[in-house]
């Protein structure tokens, strides 16, 4: 089992944050949401590990 | 009549100019005495270069602006001779806390490491750093410096013709002309000759309004930043308290977008909300209270023929970050050995092109973080405002979180990018010393610091290097700083400047930015490289 990685790891977080609200920009609030779920599912796979999903699902609740 | 704010620093006085028939020349003309202009005519006069510094009104700035000043203002302040008296009268702080809704989310330090002479920052008004600025000039004045300050004079018209600068001045007793070799517009934000040579001043522009509130109270708050979202006192809202000295505390309110500010700015409604932020029971005194929107915008090029942009007129930034007077005063930093080497003969006129490209740089820098604080403090949708609420609610728990909380990324000096002016690197020795760095700061065993013992003109610090260099055959004065480091000898030297190498010289330009850099000496790389600094 994986532990989630809970320490800072951005390699630049204000570039990351800039980009991820641009993507978000002039969207209505239902391709928003559309957007935030795909990326979610993107970023789960990235990640693979059930364990470590499980742990962020419910640190996120 | 006693607030420093109202008081005439440097009243209209008539000068010979207006009575001659013809327009007297001068080398240099500055536009403006704020904060940036004052520093330019000090560096100017203190390089022996002819300045007028000319302002359209005769005091300080209007209350406080500025309250936040970065090490690196510091330490061009200690060249320009009054970083003592900053520092002196200056608060330190290191700690700034950020809140969300009722509970502390984050918190940093700015503690820096050791063998820094300079505080990461100080809390001083604006107003005194330019009452010390214009100090200064005067005692350069007084001392034979080759300095006029002309007060209650404005600049109405300003035309280029061939090499030369003519302007319009108005006074109370009428108008005359003079001409200059170059200007330096550092008239502000609003900068009336940006429009008179018809610049554009583009960028972002942001809805929200602030009410920012200098007020004078007995509180045990700690001297510390302290950052609000969401306070239970200014809901859906920010909110900053920030410590100044002489129990004078800066306050932010964010009110949001459709306010009436002229509603807003009374004391009847400004005053609860104070109460609503301080306690019921304290008591305090409005300094001053103003109410703004913010703006991230630059001009396209700062280098207009012989009119060059420095601070406000070129460049303007929102407050969160404390990126405005401090970027001006590095512009001035920048500009001035450049416009005194050409001035002097050392250095091509095309040289001032790096002024242009270095401080364009460092201003996009400095919008860059100044708009994403700003976005971030004020989301402008509805889904920013959800990641941004995410953030803040994660960041309680979770260290991950935390580098995303942007309430301001604070001034610190860009690293200029490697042109033709800077050597090429030898990535062997501390990247924090990289060409296009600012020097950074150490300590000496004997106490001294470095920035200190640099040379107003070109240093070359030598570490572990015997070889003496001889000053060249045509300028710039060049000074030779040879330093020993061995073992835990001189140990901040070592770490910042040597790394595992065994040796290392540098070159140093007068604003202390590094040059080049080679491990061992060879007299015609460094005599290149001194050329190539100088545009040669
Ligand atoms: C609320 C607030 C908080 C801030 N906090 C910070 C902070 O913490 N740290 C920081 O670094 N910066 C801060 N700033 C920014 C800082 O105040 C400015 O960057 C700084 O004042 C710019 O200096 P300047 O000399 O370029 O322009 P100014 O200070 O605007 O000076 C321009 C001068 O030009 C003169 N002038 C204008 N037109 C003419 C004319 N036609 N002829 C002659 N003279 C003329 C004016 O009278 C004035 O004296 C803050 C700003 C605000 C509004």
């Amino acid at each position: 089992m994986s532990d989630l990685n809970l320490t800072p790891n951005f390699t630049n977080a204000d570039d990351f944050y800039e980009y991820l609200l641009n993507a978000h920009e002039g969207l209505s609030k239902s391709d928003s949401d559309a957007l935030n779920a795909r990326l979610i599912i993107l970023l789960a796979n990235h990640i693979g590990d059930l364990d470590a999903l499980k742990q962020a699902v419910d640190l996120a609740k | 009549m006693n607030k420093i704010f109202e008081r005439s620093l440097y009243p209209y006085i008539r000068h010979p100019d207006q009575d001659k028939s013809e327009a007297t020349h001068h080398t240099i003309a500055i536009i403006g005495a704020g904060p940036v202009g004052l520093a330019a005519a000090i560096d100017l006069t203190l390089r022996g270069i002819p300045v007028v510094i000319i302002d359209d009104n005769d005091k300080v700035s209007f209350g406080s602006r500025a309250i936040c000043f970065a090490k690196r203002t510091l330490e061009i302040c200690d060249r320009l001779g009054i970083g003592d008296q900053l520092v002196d009268k200056g608060i330190q702080w290191n700690l700034g806390k950020v809140f969300f809704n009722q509970r502390k989310v984050y918190e940093f330090n700015l503690l820096a490491e050791e063998g820094h002479q300079r505080p990461a920052f100080i809390n001083l008004q604006q107003y005194y750093v330019e009452v010390y600025l214009f100090e200064r000039l005067t005692t350069l004045k007084n001392k034979g410096g080759p300095v006029d300050i002309r007060g209650k004079t404005r600049v109405n018209k300003i035309h280029q013709n061939g090499k030369k600068v003519h302007l319009s001045l108005q006074t109370p007793e009428g108008s005359y002309q003079i001409s200059a070799d170059w200007v330096i517009a550092c008239d502000g934000a609003n900068s009336p000759s940006r429009q008179m040579l018809g610049q554009d001043f583009i960028g972002r522009v942001f809805e929200d309004n602030f009410l920012i509130a200098d007020v004078t109270m007995e509180a045990d708050f700690p001297t510390e930043r302290w950052f609000w979202f969401d306070p239970p006192f200014n809901k859906g809202q920010s909110a900053l308290l920030h410590k100044q000295p002489e129990n004078v505390w800066r306050v932010d309110l964010q009110l949001g977008r459709d306010v009436d500010r002229e509603e807003e700015r009374k004391p009847e409604n400004v005053i609860p909300r104070l109460k609503a932020m301080l306690g019921e029971d304290i008591i305090f005194e409005l300094e001053w209270v103003s109410i703004y929107t913010f703006q991230c915008r630059r001009m396209e090029r700062f280098l207009h023929n012989r009119v060059i942009f420095a601070g406000d007129s070129a460049h303007q930034v929102s407050p969160f970050g404390a990126r405005g007077a401090n970027s001006g005063i590095q512009d001035v930093d920048n500009l001035c050995w450049k416009l005194a080497e050409i001035v002097n003969g050392n250095a091509p006129e095309f040289f001032l092109e790096s002024y242009n490209t270095e401080r364009v740089y460092a201003a996009d820098e400095n919008i860059i973080n100044s708009t994403r604080s700003t976005d971030f403090i004020t989301p402008k949708s509805d889904v920013s405002r959800l990641f941004r609420d995410a953030v803040l609610e994660l960041s309680a728990d979770h260290a991950f979180a935390r580098p995303l909380v942007n309430s301001g990324r604070l001034s610190v000096p860009s690293f200029y990018p490697a042109s033709t002016y800077f050597s090429y690197d030898v990535e062997v020795l501390p990247s924090i010393s990289r060409p296009g760095a600012a020097c950074p700061d150490a300590i000496f065993d004997n106490g001294s610091f470095l920035l200190k013992n640099l040379g107003f003109d070109f240093t070359i610090l030598a570490i572990n290097v015997e070889e003496f260099f001889k000053t060249l055959e045509t300028g710039p004065s060049i000074k030779f700083l040879s330093i020993k480091v061995t073992g835990n000898q001189n140990k901040s030297v070592k770490d910042r400047f040597l790394g595992d190498q065994s040796s290392a010289i540098y070159l140093i330009r007068p604003d202390q930015h590094i040059a080049g850099r080679w491990l061992k000496f060879d007299r015609q790389v460094i005599t290149k490289a001194i050329d190539a600094a100088l545009g040669r």
